[in-house]
């Protein structure tokens, strides 16, 4: 269960008069720019319009968008894995840029040379998607090393699914993060499977960041639902304000996809009873009635928004579609840095 | 002497009294020629002391680089005079901390990391491959990744089968990455300036039993540019191409071809990757003959690359096949005569180049 039942009752009321009109209605449409983005996106790939792999982040919106609203853009870093597309749109970067990646463009984020799984930004301290399982963790890791280094007060947060925490450089990152008080945040997006293994046949612990914690020194959190934004953004504030003092952290967030691992799965290691459970939990909706509930939307402006992302997407799938390809003397551009 | 670029003579090995003379740090024996003697290891650290003063983004991480001084000795004294801040121990975790100086190097420092050997890089083979060398190409040149990766490569005595990888030809394989094996002091110091000054990742291939070589070199600062040889000995006969420790086993089966009245032209790349094919095809059109010697396997080596080049652009030019002389498709055994047979050594460069000569 993601949802646990001995989940703390949070102070949603409290938390949303915190966050304020203005930042709930923005992370609100940031994560239903991230939807709609990536449903279009699974439809271009139908369409043949993408190949390769497709890792949509659809169902786990809340938790990117809990922590981005608390990170600065050139001062603090970010790197995830390969379901990487919902940092990079959190972060302020044009869908233009990243869907035409998507269909392989030389107008793409990084020039058609990476596709849906390495989006990157210098600019906004973004270092990306990364398609080796655990790859990124290190270099999260020394992120918050040279944020250390200069003294920027600076952190990082490295994103990983818990099909990552088996991997050594999942602990490597940890130890060394600990020992060298870095400003280091470990995500762990924990949506239940690896692929089609489920996390329980994968991972011998329960509540993976309060089990592993204590064997590096560090404080753990857990956040209990991890489809609920007014939790996740609760505990990002607490994680971040706490990583500033030059401390690492390690957070469980328990969340779900709804789409498969990429789009070639077709889900059979899991129910259809247990997609909708999660489905009714979806974070866009709560957080929609939530805005309507407080009086800050309502049903004919959540259309509005809802027409004007469209409007956004279905634009930068044009611009990715009328983009040209790479010219050839892109193919060894870039091998080396200059 | 053919060589544009000559590097200046090699000393003899000599006793020295660590009382009274450096044999490690970054201080060599200032002599009254105005140049300096400086063995390999001390060469590097110079290198790194004097680049690290210029360059407050350069740090070294490693294993036991801090405070014992280096396993091999080649940081000692840089925690004392850079402080624990840029000279940092790490715990055994190379997966890990090549990681960590992948993300700190696409942040703006340059980071300088030591493999304990260069066996011990094989953990950390991700890292290097997946992150490092494919950085710049697949984020379109955004990020670039200014990482070196040091230690000793190659054989270690009698350390059998586990410690005793040559990995020259494993890391040129890949794309992104540039692959530097120095021979001599005076190339060691003026490829690691190049090195840290630079903007992409570089395995730097030291050699452990080479460590002690000295050699008079400029007390000035000097860089050597990345795919330029150098020819260590000059002759018309053959042509030996050798790279990092077999330069000198090369140097020492010359002498010994030279008594039986053929000269060989030794030329050292200095550089793997990128290969200075033009100053080897040079030799090659003069000598007509040429013989690798290395101390990677043959399959796939650094001699099978070199021969697969000449073919293509100096094929009329040879009269005989290109030999290559590289440790036997042995892992490496402990017993001394079975180490001997295994690595390239003179006996056997003697018999490759008699061959190539058809005597």
């Amino acid at each position: 269960m993601a949802v646990s039942s001995t989940a703390p009752t949070i102070d949603r009321v409290a938390i949303r008069a915190q966050m304020g009109k203005e930042r709930l209605l923005r992370i609100y449409q940031q994560m239903l720019l991230v939807r709609r983005f990536e449903e279009r996106a699974a439809i271009q790939y139908q369409a043949r319009k993408i190949l390769g792999f497709l890792h949509l982040y659809i169902g786990q919106e809340a938790v990117a968008g809990g922590f981005y609203d608390h990170l600065e853009g050139g001062k603090d870093y970010s790197v995830t894995s390969y379901r990487c597309h919902a940092q990079a749109l959190f972060l302020g970067l044009d869908p233009k840029e990243l869907m035409a990646e998507l269909f392989g463009k030389i107008t793409g984020n990084v020039r058609g040379k990476g596709g849906s799984m390495h989006f990157f930004s210098k600019e906004k301290g973004y270092l990306g998607g990364h398609g080796i399982v655990g790859g990124q963790i290190p270099v999260g890791t020394g992120a918050a090393f040279t944020a250390k280094y200069r003294k920027t007060g600076g952190v990082s947060v490295t994103f990983l699914g818990d099909g990552a925490v088996p991997q050594g450089t999942f602990h490597e990152s940890l130890n060394m993060a600990s020992l060298w008080n870095l400003p280091a945040i470990y995500v762990i997006e924990n949506n239940m499977y690896g692929m089609g293994t489920a996390c329980t046949r994968a991972v011998a612990v329960q509540d993976m960041a309060v089990a592993k914690a204590p064997g590096y020194n560090m404080k753990a959190w857990t956040i209990r639902d991890g489809l609920d934004l007014f939790e996740c953004w609760a505990v990002a504030k607490e994680v971040v304000a706490y990583a500033r003092t030059g401390k690492p952290a390690l957070v469980e967030a328990k969340t779900y996809r709804y789409r498969g691992h990429s789009v070639s799965d077709a889900g059979q290691y899991r129910s259809k009873e247990e997609l909708e459970r999660y489905q009714q939990l979806d974070p866009i909706e709560r957080v929609k009635k939530d805005l309507i509930e407080a009086g800050w939307l309502t049903d004919a402006g959540a259309e509005q928004i809802d027409e004007q992302v469209q409007t956004r997407v279905r634009e930068a799938v044009q611009f990715a579609d009328e983009s040209p390809e790479p010219p050839l003397d892109e193919l060894f551009k870039d091998v080396y840095a200059k | 002497m053919t060589a544009a670029t000559v590097s200046p003579p090699l000393k003899p090995s000599r006793n020295l009294d660590p009382k009274t003379e450096p044999i490690n740090g970054p201080k060599g024996v200032l002599l009254s020629n105005g140049r300096q003697l400086v063995s390999m290891r001390i060469a590097i650290c110079q290198a790194l002391c004097e680049e690290m003063q210029r360059d407050d983004a350069i740090f070294i991480m490693g294993e036991e680089v801090a405070q014992y001084q280096g396993a091999y000795k080649v940081t000692k004294g840089l925690l004392d005079q850079f402080g624990p801040e840029r000279v940092i121990d790490t715990p055994i975790t190379e997966s890990g901390f090549t990681g960590l100086a992948v993300g700190a190097a696409m942040t703006g420092l340059r980071p300088v990391i030591e493999y304990m050997s260069w066996n011990f890089s094989l953990v950390a083979f991700d890292q290097i491959i997946s992150n490092a060398s494919k950085m710049s190409y697949m984020t379109g040149g955004m990020f670039s990744v200014p990482l070196v990766m040091r230690g000793p490569n190659g054989a270690g005595p009698r350390v059998s089968s586990q410690h005793s990888h040559a990995v020259e030809a494993l890391f040129s394989h890949f794309p992104g990455l540039i692959v530097v094996s120095p021979s001599t002091p005076y190339d060691a110091k003026g490829l690691m300036k190049t090195a840290l000054r630079q903007n992409n990742p570089v395995c730097f291939l030291e050699n452990e039993m080479i460590y002690g070589l000295e050699q008079e070199i400029p007390v000035e600062d000097y860089q050597i540019p990345f795919g330029k040889g150098d020819i260590k000995r000059a002759g018309g006969d053959c042509t030996v191409v050798a790279v990092s420790r077999s330069v000198h086993w090369s140097l020492e089966a010359a002498e010994q071809l030279a008594k039986d009245g053929i000269e060989c032209e030794v030329v050292d790349p200095r550089t793997v990757k990128p290969l200075d094919i033009d100053l080897i095809a040079a030799s090659v059109r003069k000598t007509n003959r040429c013989v690798v010697v290395e101390e990677c396997y043959q399959t796939g080596g650094v001699g099978a690359e070199i021969a697969a080049r000449l073919q293509d652009i100096c094929f009329d030019d040879l009269d005989a096949p290109v030999g290559r002389v590289t440790t036997t498709e042995n892992p490496m055994p402990y017993a001394a005569n079975l180490e001997n047979e295994t690595l390239p050594k003179p006996h056997r460069i003697v018999a490759a180049v008699k061959k190539a000569c058809y005597r």
